[in-house]
């Protein structure tokens, strides 16, 4: 057993100390807190500012354009014609032409620009038209707007899960949206560890190190010291980047006095939205709908399970092989699985206790990335330790099936290997 | 006494056999040259004395205790296909290797130093390895052999890309280890290290030893009563008994010929005989070297 330790304290510490290690640990939560904050900063970012000539020749919106953010509107009455040569000397950002209107059936509004307009202005200035003719509509139909405004209800359905504790409260898109985050995340390291052992396996055989290494410790400790000391790896970087992300899009949030939530985007849109304290108070409660020491928890599990049992099927196809080029086609067969795991999730996403989910979960090529999407949406208990029994057997199944390919393949060098070898190999007597 | 005993060790690779009925026997203490040509099987039974591989039959003991687990500390084992890993310091892999022998790290850092005193490497500590020559990393992998001080020294090829003058360094350890009291089993195809080191040699062709013994002997089995001598003027007839070699003329008239004696007589008669014919100018035994020796055996081997 202390050789083995030996072989992981090896493993880790020369990877823990690599500059790539450390690079990756401080640039990958950089990335991570950007790609939140980035979005952010630019959605509540001022943009240039945009001048709107507005020609209205049917009446309906003389001075009803309210500038908002960086849009401005001018009104003009020359002729269309003049208006448009108009436009290429001056320095605005377009003209919007209204027609005289038919209320029914308003056609020919345009925007003329001497490039496309953004999808934000174009939908806004839609928006606005739509809701001031609506409301000409109203008025000659004797409605008040004001009135309208108050039959206008909001409805949000509040899902209840029954459970034996009692009732809970839930979300879907929450559950929903975290599930898949994990259920990724878990994907990625198993595959990036996976595939960073299958490398060390195969420098080991092509720095021809490992006939004197084995001749101190059996090829099945030096393989596990190698699945454990990789994976410790991945364990460290996780929580690294988790610890570093938060605190850095902490940091900048406080910096840049950014709010949670986009800020509306231009004024007229605010009407139906609700104010931004209120949607924060919102997203934290449904955070709270989350079991989270449930959640990492079986995320922890299903990390160290699952790597567990694709390293070593990792493990073993970098001792049948020579050079990476040769890995990729006994690759093929491991990464399969895992990324139909992938691929499944949107239809776990809509049935998340149906057949496919219940097996996908349950069978260990599939089940670390699929229970990680059910665990959100509170799959039954038994599920959950069915899986992870079945997990466990499957990874001391792996590393078996594994060590028996590994013990004969770390020795043979520039050997043409095709399945029938493997399978002699792993019939072999030691 | 007997440091290593192989008894009737078999192995075979699906239905190729590596090994048929090896027995063997490794002195304490002597440099034991375990020659035979490639593909022979010597690497097979190095694999299993050091339990990197498990024979199919038979059994091998070291200190008369049948070989286990604890055996790996009693070896050091410098495989042909030698390596070390590239992006790892000198000092710490070294320490690692050490300390997979079971060595504390106080032991392994005392031992290292050591060997970097004898060999002149003070501040490899923290060299990378893959910045080494070759025949500096070639160092690194004798130490990490003999680090855990090994009752039993296994090298395969050990000179291979030594540069003539490390190839000498080498020797006179492997020289030392057997003063020591230390056994050393030297597989080579060198056969001047053999002539130069081993007292004891056993020969595997094709999955069977065919020849074992102490060096002197075996020479002396394979001698030929051949003489090699240099004399004046041509030796025409010789009386029976005498059989003439081959012969060749050197310059101012100077010949050397070989004679084989058949009838049993000795070298003084032959000399005699001799005499009386020619003038003699030297007079030697032909001994075969190591090298006809292996030749005339696998050959003869290969021929049956």
């Amino acid at each position: 057993m202390n050789k083995i330790g030996l072989i992981i304290a090896r493993e880790y510490l020369t990877r823990v100390r690599k500059k790539s290690f450390i690079i990756m640990s401080i640039v990958g939560p950089l990335l991570f807190g950007l790609l939140m904050v980035v979005p952010l900063w630019l959605a509540s970012r001022e943009g240039d500012e945009k001048i709107v000539e507005v020609l209205d020749e049917s009446g309906y919106f003389r001075g009803k354009f309210e500038g908002a953010g960086a849009v401005s509107f001018i009104y003009l009455d020359n002729s269309l014609d003049e208006a448009k040569e108009g436009l290429q000397s001056k320095n605005t950002y377009g003209l919007l032409y209204i027609p005289p209107l038919d209320l029914d059936n308003p056609q020919g509004i345009t925007f003329f620009a001497e490039s496309n307009p953004s999808i934000e202005i174009q939908s806004s200035l839609e928006r606005f038209i739509k809701n001031e003719v609506e409301a000409i509509k109203l008025n000659e139909s004797g409605i008040d707007k004001e009135q309208l405004e108050k039959i206008k209800t909001r409805i949000d359905i509040s899902v209840i899960n029954l459970t034996e504790k009692g009732e809970k409260e839930g979300d879907v898109i929450m559950a929903t949206i975290v599930g898949y985050t994990a259920a990724f995340m878990l994907y990625f390291f198993i595959f990036l560890y996976g595939v960073q052992t299958l490398r060390g396996v195969i420098e080991e055989k092509t720095s021809r190190i490992v006939e004197v290494i084995i001749s101190s410790v059996k090829p099945f400790q030096l393989m596990m010291g190698k699945i454990i000391g990789v994976g410790a790896v991945g364990l460290t970087q996780f929580l690294i980047w988790v610890i570093l992300t938060f605190t850095i899009s902490q940091v900048m949030i406080m910096i840049y006095g950014i709010e949670l939530s986009p800020p509306g985007q231009m004024g007229m849109m605010q009407d139906t939205q609700m104010s931004d304290s209120d949607e924060i108070a919102e997203i934290m409660a449904k955070i709270n709908t989350i079991n989270l020491p449930l959640l990492l928890g079986t995320f922890l599990f299903y990390f160290i399970g699952g790597y567990l049992f694709y390293g070593s099927l990792f493990a073993g196809v970098g001792s049948a092989v020579d050079n990476d080029a040769d890995a990729q086609q006994f690759q093929l067969p491991i990464t399969m699985p895992l990324i139909l795991s992938i691929i499944i999730l949107s239809a776990i996403i809509r049935d998340p206790h149906g057949n496919l989910a219940f097996w996908a979960s349950i069978i260990p090529f599939t089940s670390p990335v699929v229970m990680m999407m059910r665990v959100p949406f509170d799959p039954p208990v038994w599920h959950i330790l069915l899986s992870m029994v079945c997990l466990v057997v499957g990874f001391i199944f792996t590393t078996w099936l594994a060590g028996r390919v590994y013990r004969v393949g770390i020795l043979m060098h520039g050997a043409k290997v095709n399945y029938k070898i493997l399978a002699k190999w792993f019939m072999m007597k030691n | 006494m007997n440091l290593l005993t192989a008894t009737n060790i078999q192995k075979s690779y699906g239905d190729f056999k590596a090994l048929n009925n090896i027995n063997l026997e490794v002195p304490e203490g002597t440099i034991f040259g375990l020659l035979g040509p490639n593909g022979a099987g010597k690497t097979t039974f190095i694999r299993i004395i050091t339990q990197i591989i498990i024979a199919d039959q038979g059994t091998i003991s070291i200190g008369g205790q049948s070989l286990n687990m604890s055996h790996i500390k009693d070896i050091g084992y410098l495989p042909e296909e030698r390596g070390l890993y590239k992006k790892m310091k000198v000092g710490e892999h070294l320490l690692y290797l050490a300390r997979l022998k079971g060595l504390s790290k106080s032991q392994a850092m005392e031992q290292i130093k050591l060997w970097f005193q004898k060999f002149d490497m003070s501040g490899w500590w923290n060299k990378v390895v893959e910045d080494l020559s070759k025949g500096m990393q070639q160092k690194v992998q004798f130490i990490a052999t003999v680090l855990h001080n090994p009752k039993l020294i296994i090298l395969d090829e050990p000179f291979s890309g030594f540069d003539p003058i490390n190839v000498n360094i080498i020797k006179d350890e492997i020289l030392n280890f057997a003063r020591e009291g230390k056994t050393v089993i030297l597989s080579t195809h060198r056969m001047e290290s053999v002539e130069e080191l081993c007292e004891h040699i056993a020969l595997i062709n094709k999955s069977e030893k065919i020849l074992e013994g102490r060096k002197k002997n075996i020479k002396s089995n394979y001698k030929t009563n051949t003489f090699l001598i240099e004399h004046k003027s041509e030796i025409r007839d010789m009386e029976h008994g005498f059989e003439i070699g081959s012969s060749r003329q050197l310059e101012d008239g100077f010949f050397t010929t070989s004679v084989r004696i058949t009838n049993g007589k000795g070298p003084n008669e032959l000399l005699k005989t001799l005499i009386d014919m020619v003038e003699v100018h030297s007079f030697v035994e032909q001994i075969p070297t190591m090298n006809e020796i292996f030749i005339s055996t696998v050959k003869g081997a290969n021929h049956e």
